[in-house]
């Protein structure tokens, strides 16, 4: 079979009406370029968000939770037939402190599925100046592991997370804090502890993590500032933070630890369900879109083949006689909306390409996202791939009903009518 | 000598049945030998356009039995038929139906793209043999809206022999041309047939044009009426 002739007829049909096959074309072009533009921001919007929980939220978190107890005393004393009712349950009294959390934490650090394991010390405290007292949240952490697993440094808008790590009376303070009590780098700013331990602490840092609930109350610590804060002593630890190699485990190792060793382990999904939600909305809305413009695309080309095939009659019966078979017409006519699919879509890809490299720089300053500079794109070739095979299966479906149309145009009936 | 069959009908029926049953073709059998310039004709709606068309192979909606050079083809499928079209019967029909976007010369070798038995130099300087035939080589390179119709006609005839076919069949070439030019292709006809040996087989109501054919098979009510011997 020679395919070359079929497509030398194809060719000439779009370039003697290139006005028309044009139209068509820039259908295809309008749809993908669409697409592309959407899905690369969308899902570039996406992981930005993802990465902004992904990267500061621990994979699963270890904390002792204030809860009243699951079996009550008098469970253990009575019969499994007997029902015992107790009003006013009070929350056993416990520690807010991991037990044994070093062993656990050297544990952890040895898992194999752990990427890294930091140990917190959250506390209550009060920012005080002059007679003024400022609620806060004071964490005690090893700044620098805090910072390889969970990216803090990437928060830290003024002084660096070194100079905390250096120094045992250093403090990185919230940027509502800082901005609330006038504190620039190297100020002082007096801490108390809820059991009144007061201690003088030097500023080297300010922390903006974009949620104003957070930077008005958030400061951090080094971990044995934290411990002395509280009078304890370097095996108290509240918290235990897992940052995992595949995050997909989260869920059923946390629910082991919790069994393993008395605590409460909460997963990233547990506690980010909406973020999943949100992406896959985004995702099925940037979808929806695009389909129905590459449907719209594609009603265009089945529209103008069509009448291009009712214009083309003569030419399609004198084909048929002179030889040509009803496949050699149908693979004309395919070719022809195949090739306009091809030319639109590649045209679509690289406007697409070229309006995303635009949004891409485009300046986009947030103080929720402080290392944000412009709009973020996703340029993952996955999503050419994904445009280019939509045009051309659109234009494929478009063509083939006009294609069989003329496939099977009877030629005694043109040739003989006039 | 016997002269062999180029296209052969044995007992060939048709009945349109739309709108009503019409029974247009009753028994036709006839043979066209080698070298043979036939017309055929009739009064209007005799059949005699309808006889063409099922010997054209290109209307299969017929009883009886066709043979092209002597090998049985109804029954083939369509793409065996096309392919039969292609290689061994050339057509000139009313009208020239010329692709208007491709130039005469492409125009006439589309057929032997199609058939692709030579390389393209080899159809292209076939092409252009056969239109110096025709004495149009100059217009080779034109486009085909642009040439006159007696022009027009000729590259059809020229369409028509690029695969060097068995058989040329025409259905009324020269009805929709001037007297000068139907004399013209009648004279290509003629020529055709004595100089090449081409079989011609050619549907017209000009007596004048049948008249300077070998034979002429008279058809009336769907039927022969003389074979023209």
């Amino acid at each position: 079979m020679n395919y070359s002739i079929l497509l030398y007829i194809a060719r000439t049909h779009i370039f003697t009406r290139a006005k028309q096959s044009a139209i068509a074309g820039l259908g295809v072009t309008f749809g993908i370029a669409t697409f592309i533009i959407l899905v690369s921001f969308m899902t570039g919007l996406n992981g930005l968000l993802d990465g902004l929980i992904l990267d500061r939220t621990p994979h699963i978190h270890l904390f002792n939770e204030i809860v009243p107890s699951e079996r009550q005393p008098i469970d253990l004393s009575t019969d499994e037939d007997n029902w015992n009712i107790i009003r006013s349950v009070k929350p056993k009294q416990k520690q807010s402190r991991i037990h044994n959390a070093l062993p656990i934490l050297k544990i952890l650090e040895q898992d194999e599925t752990v990427l890294g394991a930091t140990a917190q010390v959250a506390t209550q405290a009060f920012y005080t100046a002059g007679s003024i007292n400022l609620n806060g949240m004071v964490s005690g952490v090893n700044i620098l592991e805090e910072s390889r697993l969970f990216n803090i440094g990437n928060y830290i808008i003024e002084g660096n997370i070194y100079d905390l790590h250096n120094n045992d009376n250093a403090i990185i303070v919230g940027a509502g804090v800082s901005k609330k009590m006038s504190l620039e780098l190297g100020d002082k700013i007096q801490l108390v502890s809820p059991k009144g331990n007061r201690v003088i602490l030097k500023v080297v840092g300010i922390y903006q993590s974009g949620l104003a609930e957070i930077d008005n109350i958030q400061s951090y610590v080094n971990l044995k500032t934290a411990q002395r804060i509280m009078g304890e002593g370097n095996n108290y630890i509240t918290d235990i933070n897992l940052k995992l190699h595949d995050i997909n485990k989260a869920f059923a190792m946390s629910k082991d630890l919790e069994r393993m060793y008395n605590i409460t382990a909460i997963d990233i999904g547990t506690a980010n369900a909406q973020f999943d939600t949100g992406t896959a909305i985004r995702n099925i809305i940037t979808y929806a879109v695009s389909i129905t413009l590459l449907i719209v695309a594609g009603f265009g080309i089945y529209n103008i083949l069509n009448m291009f095939i009712y214009e083309k009659m003569n030419d399609i019966a004198i084909l048929k006689a002179t030889g040509f078979s009803g496949n050699d017409v149908m693979f004309i006519f395919v070719s022809q909306a195949l090739i306009i699919g091809l030319i639109g879509g590649g045209l679509g890809l690289l406007v697409g390409y070229l309006l995303s490299v635009l949004i891409d720089n485009l300046p986009f300053v947030t103080d929720a996202l402080p290392t944000i500079k412009t709009y973020p794109v996703n340029f993952s070739p996955t999503y050419y791939i994904i445009g280019i095979v939509f045009a051309m299966v659109s234009t494929f479906l478009a063509g083939f009903l006009p294609a069989k149309k003329a496939k099977n145009i009877d030629p005694v009936e043109i040739l003989r009518g006039q | 000598m016997e002269r062999t069959s180029v296209i052969r009908a044995d007992k060939i029926n048709k009945i349109f049945t739309d709108p009503v049953d019409y029974h247009v073709l009753k028994d036709i059998s006839f043979d066209v030998k080698r070298g043979e310039f036939v017309s055929i004709m009739g009064k209007s709606g005799c059949g005699k356009s309808t006889l063409l068309y099922i010997l054209s192979t290109m209307d299969t909606d017929y009883s009886g039995q066709l043979f092209l050079n002597d090998q049985l083809i109804t029954g083939n499928d369509n793409v065996q038929l096309a392919h039969l079209r292609n290689q061994s019967i050339g057509f000139v029909f009313q009208f020239h139906y010329l692709l208007p976007e491709f130039s005469v010369l492409e125009n006439v070798m589309l057929p032997a793209k199609k058939l692709s038995a030579k390389s393209s130099q080899e159809i292209e300087h076939d092409a252009i043999e056969t239109l110096r035939m025709l004495n149009i080589d100059h217009i080779a390179k034109n486009k085909c809206y642009r040439i006159s119709g007696g022009e027009k006609q000729r590259v059809a005839i020229a369409r028509a022999l690029i695969n060097k076919p068995s058989i040329i069949m025409g259905d009324e070439p020269t009805g929709n041309l001037d007297s000068k030019n139907a004399h013209n292709v009648l004279d290509i006809f003629k020529e055709l047939a004595s100089e090449k040996g081409l079989t011609l087989l050619v549907v017209t109501h000009d007596k004048d044009f049948a008249d300077r054919t070998d034979r002429i098979i008279t058809m009336g009510d769907g039927k022969i009426l003389d074979e023209g011997f």
